[in-house]
């Protein structure tokens, strides 16, 4: 035990004062201001451009007045349109909108020109027409001598209060989004960080039997015990990351919103349900959705989670450790044999993902209670309150399956770190299990 | 006392027998060779020493104990193929090493300085690994071999890639070790340096000990009662004979019958008037010894 700590102590100094960890552990944030900061631009370069159009309706339909966006400037002119027409010159005036009458007040269609030799942008015609459509419906009201207070009193918004039935069971309102947001974040983390610091472990090994010290190493501890020191200390490089990102980022976000006035909202790339779940959040109260997020059963979440994720992160990394030790120097001979556990991983993503929008659907329950896929699945799952017996098979299964999957790296590793110059095919890395000593 | 026992020892790797029925013994105090071409099992053997792997039949005794996980601590291997972490500063190296052997923080401190010291590179210990030569990484390599120390000592060539002068400091170091009681083992193609290094040799071949034994006493079994005589003044002729050959002017050889006395060979010589000014015996070079056996074994 004392070795391992040695060596996870090793593995964790050596790579925390790298200049390369406080490059990206520091720059990261950054890059993500830089990040916003570029996609508020792009998004705002579109519409900064002034649009100077000229509208005629003979017929009065829009009684003067057309709401289009900010930098769309309307101006209504008494001509008829051929003249506006022949008088067309671009850059004087952008295009010309020809309004024709609405001979039906009770059609559903209708038709505008626009005449210009410059193609109008998707949102500039989606506007336009929204102006249009708007007016259209006020002019319809006025003609078939609609009340517009009572039309309203026709809308209805709908909302559902969830009621449990079992008083052990809470259900509201913000549980479904509380829960996919949560989900969805763990999901994604849990990939990507099994995948990023699994990959880096199978670098230091690779790296070690390259250089040649592996050899001094195991006249002084056993191949399990460097292994394991090995994958705990990434692991650990792994979690100061992350801690010191829950920090900074959030920092910087504000930092780049309080001094670049960068509003973070369209910015920042989110799911469909964190879209969504941000849009409901504007809509209805903030302070239920924290009283949700309060209320959630944090005591089972939050070390299930861990569970999950140091499970899910040891198997993997010890696998990667495996063809690290397997390969040696060659890149490429790496590339072809991660991706059997590459395949694994993307899919329980793919399922995590799936199981934010149903997590209860028989893929999600299922996958949730299969090693290894149940370590990116199983978290997703958890705030939406799985049955106790799925949660049981689910961490047994998975730590009897980490367990063995464990063993079967260290074995490989053993061999494999001693082994140089010939290529290991799948077929003689499956013999080394057997080998003795 | 033995320190280090090996009993019909066998290995074999996806059906070839590395190490196929090994014994020998090194005695405790002694530098002994192990010697034999490549292939010849050597590395497999110091693996199995080492507990690096485990043997597939037969007893390996350290210190007449059957070896078990508290012996590698006992014991420092410096590998034919060996590296370090090229980012970690020597001192800081040096002492992970250290403690990976069994030492406590301080006491690891404490030999690390007494050797960085000793090898006169005490100015080096806060330079990165990447940055030092050849030579002085070797260096490095042999105190993270000595630095526990260890009663039996493994050395796989350690004086590959030295120059003269290095080559000379590190082997009075294994001298010095040996003197303060440590046991050597030795492993090298180089012959020269195991007649003037050990005591003992053990000589493998295909997985097998083909020859073992003390140095002088294998030289001696192996001599051919050839003598140099070295002589001053016109050598007539007539004295040469199939027994006489002339090597070049001033020096020949003479090849006695076994049994017969060198003395009474040389006070004939003397008799017929000769000036002779040397007169010793030719002993094999371990690389004849070498080679010979190997191509026995291997016929």
């Amino acid at each position: 035990m004392h070795k391992i700590w040695l060596v996870t102590q090793r593995e964790y100094i050596s790579r925390v004062t790298n200049k390369t960890f406080i490059l990206t552990t520091l720059l990261t944030p950054v890059g993500i201001i830089l990040f916003m900061a570029v996609m508020v631009w792009v998004m705002s370069t579109g519409s900064d451009t002034q649009k100077k159009i000229t509208v005629s309706d003979p017929s009065g339909l829009l009684r003067e007045n057309l709401e289009g966006r900010s930098n769309q400037i309307f101006t209504f002119s008494a001509e008829s349109i051929d003249s506006l027409i022949q008088t067309y010159q671009p850059g004087i005036v952008d295009g010309i909108l020809e309004i024709p009458a609405l001979k039906d007040s009770t059609a559903v269609n209708y038709t505008y020109r626009y005449h210009a030799d410059e193609q109008l942008a998707l949102d500039e015609m989606e506007a336009i027409e929204d102006g249009i459509e708007a007016r259209i419906r006020q002019y319809k009201m006025i003609k078939l001598g609609l009340d517009s207070a009572a039309l309203k009193k026709l809308d209805t918004k709908v909302n559902m209060d969830p009621v449990s039935v079992h008083e052990d069971k809470k259900v509201s309102s913000m549980t479904s989004v509380v829960s996919s947001v949560l989900g969805g974040v763990v999901g994604y983390a849990m990939f990507f960080v099994i995948l990023f610091y699994g990959m880096q472990v199978m670098r230091s090994v690779m790296e070690e039997k390259v250089n040649r010290i592996v050899e001094v190493l195991m006249s002084s501890l056993k191949p399990f015990e460097l292994l394991m020191g090995k994958v705990m200390g990434v692991g650990l490089v792994g979690l100061t990351q992350i801690a010191m990102w829950a920090i900074l980022i959030p920092l910087a976000i504000t930092l780049g919103s309080t001094f670049f006035g960068l509003d973070s909202e369209p910015a920042m790339p989110m799911s469909g349900q964190a879209a969504a779940a941000a849009d409901v959040v504007g809509k209805r109260d903030i302070a239920m959705f924290l009283t949700e997020v309060r209320s959630m059963n944090w005591m089972l979440i939050l070390p299930l989670t861990l569970f999950y994720f140091l499970l899910g992160y040891f198997a993997y990394s010890a696998l990667f450790a495996a063809i690290g030790s397997a390969v040696g120097e060659d890149v490429n001979e790496a590339g072809s044999l991660t991706l059997p556990v590459m395949l694994p991983l993307m899919i329980s993503m793919y399922i995590g993902l799936s199981a934010v929008n149903a997590p209860n659907s028989s893929l999600a329950i299922w996958a949730s209670m299969i090693p290894l896929v149940s370590s990116v699945v199983m978290p997703v799952r958890l705030p939406f309150d799985p049955p106790w017996w799925q949660i049981a098979v689910s961490v047994i299964s998975l730590l009897v399956f980490a367990v063995l999957l464990i063993w079967i790296a260290a074995r490989i590793y053993r061999v494999g770190i001693l082994m140089y110059g010939k290529k290991a095919s799948l077929k003689e890395i499956g013999k080394w299990l057997f080998y003795k000593g | 006392m033995e320190v280090l026992s090996i009993q019909h020892v066998f290995k074999s790797y996806a059906g070839h027998k590395a190490v196929n029925d090994v014994t020998f013994s090194v005695r405790e105090g002694t530098i002994c060779g192990l010697l034999g071409p490549n292939g010849a099992g050597k590395t497999s053997l110091i693996r199995m020493i080492t507990a690096i792997t485990a043997a597939d039949e037969g007893t390996i005794l350290f210190r007449g104990e059957p070896l078990n996980h508290l012996h590698p601590n006992e014991i420092g291997y410096m590998p034919e193929e060996r590296g370090l972490y090229k980012k970690m500063k020597v001192a800081e190296h040096l002492l992970y090493l250290a403690q990976l052997k069994g030492l406590t923080r301080d006491q690891a401190k404490q030999r690390v300085k007494e050797w960085l010291e000793r090898l006169s590179i005490m100015d080096w210990r806060d330079k990165k690994v990447e940055d030092l030569s050849k030579g002085m990484s070797q260096k490095i390599q042999f105190i993270a071999t000595v630095v526990h120390n260890p009663k039996l000592i493994i050395l796989d060539e350690p004086f590959s890639g030295l120059d003269p002068i290095n080559a000379n400091l590190i082997r009075d170091e294994i001298f010095r070790l040996k003197e303060l009681g440590a046991s050597i083992l030795f492993s090298t193609h180089r012959m020269e340096q195991v007649e003037e290094i050990c005591e003992d040799i053990i000589l493998m071949n295909k997985g097998k000990v083909v020859l073992s034994g003390e140095v002088t006493a294998i030289r001696n079994a192996y001599k051919e009662h050839a003598f140099l005589i070295k002589y001053t003044g016109v050598l007539p002729e007539s004295h040469l004979n199939n027994r006489l050959t002339l090597i070049q002017p001033g020096k020949m050889k003479a090849q006695l019958h076994a049994g017969e006395k060198p003395g009474h060979f040389l006070g004939q010589l003397l008799q017929s008037g000769l000036e002779i000014s040397g007169f010793e015996e030719i002993l094999p070079s371990f690389n004849e010894i070498f080679i010979k056996k190997v191509a026995e074994t291997n016929a």
